[in-house]
């Protein structure tokens, strides 16, 4: 319910419960059986396929949609899984409109694509409900890997360095495992606690100890990991977030888009969140897109997003910027902010419009709006915190590596957001998993 | 409009789309129906002696699905009607009372004694019945008894058969064959030198849909049993075609009047029949699947066909590609097509190639300078007509006449002078010149 008088903002309840539950509940509920076999039916089986090429983690797509028509269902979820072993979550968060669905051939035929990330689920989501162990382990080779960091990356590169017969301890510094997947993805994406379950399922193999609450630098080194393993795998994303770099960055009310999704999906009772009144998010990737969509759909009144290029320029891609209009979201394109609005605690916040100029490069111009905000987001970007990566060749604020995930260290590979090439995208940072694991193996069977 | 208005043996009905014996001709009230939906006539189903056969009591339909649960083939295990026989004699002529334009034929099976079909042709006349048409064809059941398909598979008993039903009967006699045969012609002729006046083809075929994958008994069962059925719907169309086509192009059987019947389900299929030498068409399995209101497709759909071929009636689409079958040996053999692929309309999908590549002649390029794209390679292509078969996108791949010049697989010069195996030289047998 909203108040009609103005109150202390931010402030929580603004919807009931049963409003919540319905704003978080999947964006994409599951195909039915029948569904399934039609969607299915329309896969052409290609050739070489565009979907397969197009999917980072490389899984045969006519092949385990075939396996959903002929009721195969396990063995389509194995083609799944043993490519990308979280399959469960990339049918869930891939952005499927600019890899495998755009791919599709049927774009060029009748211009709808298969639902390939919906199919993905349909056959997954049996494994992960009853537990089903797909995979086994490999002979004990004797040698022990450590994970620095309990998301896609590591667990992917932990799961397949298992199966290879290798025993590993992954340090994740949360106090779950999942990374992103259990903190940084919208609610709505992956309900009934999924994050887990998929964790849950990967540690199922076996030979995989997790150790939560722990970070490098604070609680170890890399080189004490170097000391005590026989490989490193640095899957430590970027741990430190952006600034504005304007005054008034740290007033009451002005927050990490990251923190507070962190909150908000760790919450029991979401509608005990505080929730501004009018919402100002910053930034045009994935994370704006996510903050002002549950925001919203937490009960904010106004929802805008501020990006300082176009649309196309967005790190978001077209899907997810309609799904914020459509939920309400009003998306601002071409504004940097200028300065914060307020005392200790902010009300507004200006805008100057930007445009490129004769160099092509983006400026501010004397054109300028304000936006009133009880709340504003930043979602511009994180990095890589400088502590972590000591003794690691770094360019532009990223681990430098090969295609076999290799560092510059001839024991340490690393993957996912923190490394060079790296897209921010789950599937990626699962794809690096796999590759640097394989490439581990080969490494420790020399 | 065209006329489609038919006459087949004499019987009147204002389109050729009659429903066959069946399920869906087995009462009063079914055949109403169909009528009043508009199907030109109907086949009443099998009747036999009294008291009548039973059925089982459970499953007696299965199917071969699409993942969409399109109905692709269709299978039974009823046998022929379950009722008294002078219900059905009341009914059909009531029928016939209420419906004096439509086709009505009995269908009739009867235990293989002269006396019997003597004694119950004139009672099935006197309903006002246009004909009779004999079963030969039930592969279920009925078989067992020494009925049915038991007599379509033996072409002395056909023509025994309906011998005994012509010296009795005053309106057409109709045999009804089974496909469950080597070859269709010996029973069609028998038919025939028996004084038929018409066959109608095919019956259903011997069939078991599948086994159940949880209980590793077919499916399904009665009680735990199953036995083979009668199979139909679209999947046996081109069974039933080639034996209509096989007596309409034989001499010894040309001049018999034939009732197509197998997988009829859209106007495009009522087509093939009549132009490969059908005088009209039988209906079943579709009207089961979709309910008489089909008839509004076949009847305007063939309507409009025949106006745009500026044929006034059926009659003279009936038999029209007849001609153009013939046998293997007759092919011409100098003749040379090769596969095109439209570049504008391909999407890439590598079917073409796959198909090729794995299980034909290596004629269609995967990668061109790099790029993923799929091209005929002529020097390669034997017209195979694989690559049209498995595209997905209709009309993008064709066939080539290729007339003139260098046939560019074989080197050689196209000679337009038609040759076939007949004289060719690889033949042993050939003719010499």
């Amino acid at each position: 319910m909203v108040s009609t008088k103005r109150s202390q903002e931010p402030q929580s309840s603004r919807l009931s419960k049963a409003e919540i539950e319905d704003n978080f509940g999947d964006l994409h509920p599951p195909l039915s059986r029948s569904e399934a076999l039609i969607e299915a039916d329309r896969c052409y089986f290609c050739y070489d396929a565009p979907c397969t090429t197009a999917c980072p983690t490389g899984i045969d797509i006519p092949g385990f949609i075939q396996k959903i028509r002929s009721d195969n269902i396990r063995g389509s979820a194995y083609t799944i899984l043993r490519e990308n072993i979280m399959g469960g979550m990339c049918a869930r968060v891939c952005p499927t409109e600019v890899l495998c669905e755009e791919a599709c051939v049927r774009n060029l035929h009748e211009e709808k694509p298969v639902s390939i990330g919906l199919l993905q689920r349909f056959a997954t989501d049996p494994v992960f409900e009853q537990a089903t162990q797909l995979f086994s382990r490999a002979d004990a080779s004797g040698r022990k890997v450590a994970v620095v960091g309990g998301g896609p990356a590591g667990l992917s590169c932990a799961h397949r360095l298992a199966t290879l017969g290798h025993d590993v301890v992954v340090f994740n510094r949360d106090s779950k495992p999942g990374g992103l997947n259990e903190y940084g993805i919208a609610a709505y994406k992956t309900i009934d606690d999924f994050a887990q379950k998929e964790v849950d399922y990967i540690l199922s193999i076996g030979g995989i100890e997790v150790r939560n609450d722990v970070a490098m630098g604070d609680d170890f080194t890399l080189q004490q990991l170097r000391d005590d393993y026989d490989a490193v795998f640095l899957g430590i994303g970027l741990a430190a977030v952006n600034e504005l770099g304007m005054d008034g960055d740290d007033m009451t009310g002005v927050d990490n888009a990251i923190e507070y999704i962190a909150e908000l999906r760790q919450a029991d009772d979401k509608s005990a969140l505080p929730v501004g009144r009018n919402v100002v998010v910053i930034g045009g990737g994935m994370t704006a897109i996510d903050i002002a969509v549950q925001s919203k759909r937490l009960g904010a009144e106004r929802v805008d997003i501020v990006y300082r290029r176009g649309p196309d320029q967005m790190g978001a891609s077209r899907y997810e910027q309609e799904l914020a209009q459509t939920s309400g979201v009003t998306i601002h394109h071409w504004a940097r902010p200028l300065r914060l609005h307020g005392g200790g605690k902010v009300t507004s916040i200006e805008f100057a419009r930007t445009s490129f100029d004769d160099k092509g490069k983006l400026k501010a111009t004397k054109d300028t709006f304000v936006l009133d905000a009880d709340v504003v987001f930043k979602a511009i970007g994180q990095r890589l915190a400088d502590d972590d990566v000591v003794d690691l060749k770094v360019q532009h604020g990223r681990i430098v590596v090969d295609d076999s995930q290799a560092t510059s260290l001839a024991d340490v590979w690393a993957g996912g957001d923190c490394v060079t090439g790296g897209d921010d995208l789950t599937v990626s940072a699962v794809q690096h998993g796999k590759v640097a694991a394989i490439a581990i193996d080969t490494y420790l069977r020399k | 409009m065209a006329n489609l208005t038919s006459e087949y043996l004499g019987i009147r009905s204002p389109n050729p789309f009659w429903l066959a014996s069946a399920p869906p001709t087995d009462k009063a009230y079914n055949v109403n129906r169909a009528f009043e939906a508009g199907w030109g006539g109907a086949v009443w189903k099998t009747l036999g002696e009294d008291p009548p056969i039973v059925n089982v009591n459970g499953p007696r339909y299965s199917t071969l699905h699409s993942n969409e649960r399109r109905v692709i083939g269709f299978n039974n295990i009823e046998l022929i009607t379950d009722r008294p026989l002078q219900t059905n004699l009341d009914e059909i002529r009531q029928i016939k009372r209420d419906w004096p334009d439509r086709a009505l034929v009995v269908s009739v099976m009867l235990p293989m004694d002269e006396q019997t079909w003597a004694k119950y042709i004139p009672m099935i006349e006197d309903t006002g019945a246009d004909g009779l048409e004999l079963n030969f064809g039930c592969p279920h059941g009925m078989s067992e008894r020494g009925m049915g398909a038991a007599v379509g598979q033996v072409p002395e008993y056909i023509q025994m058969v309906a011998e005994w039903c012509k010296k009795v009967a005053t309106v057409p006699v109709i045999v009804k064959l089974t496909p469950n045969v080597a070859n269709i012609v010996p029973p069609a002729k028998a038919a025939k030198d028996g004084g038929a006046d018409g066959v109608s083809l095919i019956n259903t075929i011997n069939s078991i849909m599948r086994v159940d994958y949880d209980t590793l008994t077919m499916y399904p069962t009665t009680d735990g049993m199953g036995t083979h059925g009668g199979y139909c719907g679209e999947a046996v169309k081109p069974i039933a075609l080639n034996m209509v086509a096989e007596i309409a192009r034989n001499p010894d059987t040309a001049d018999l009047p034939l009732s197509g019947i197998g997988g009829i389900t859209n106007w495009r299929d009522a087509v093939d029949f009549l132009a490969l030498g059908a005088s009209n068409v039988q209906v079943c399995t579709a009207a089961m699947v979709y309910g008489f209101k089909i008839i509004d497709d076949l009847v305007d759909g063939l309507s409009a066909f025949l106006d745009d071929k500026g044929m006034a009636s059926v009659s003279a689409l009936v038999g029209a590609a007849v001609p153009s079958v013939t046998d293997w040996q007759y092919l011409n053999l100098n003749y040379v097509e090769k596969a095109v692929i439209d570049q504008d309309l391909c999407i890439s999908c590598g079917r073409c190639h796959i198909v090729c590549e794995d299980t034909s002649h290596q004629a269609i390029t995967h990668t061109v300078n790099g790029e993923r794209h799929f091209e005929v390679i002529d020097e390669e292509c034997i017209g195979c007509n694989l690559c049209v078969c498995v595209c997905p996108v209709d009309g993008c791949i064709t066939m080539r006449p290729v007339t003139d010049g260098i046939d560019a697989r074989t080197g050689e010069k196209i000679n337009t002078e038609k040759a076939n195996w007949t004289t060719h030289p690889n033949n042993p047998m050939r003719k010499q010149g």
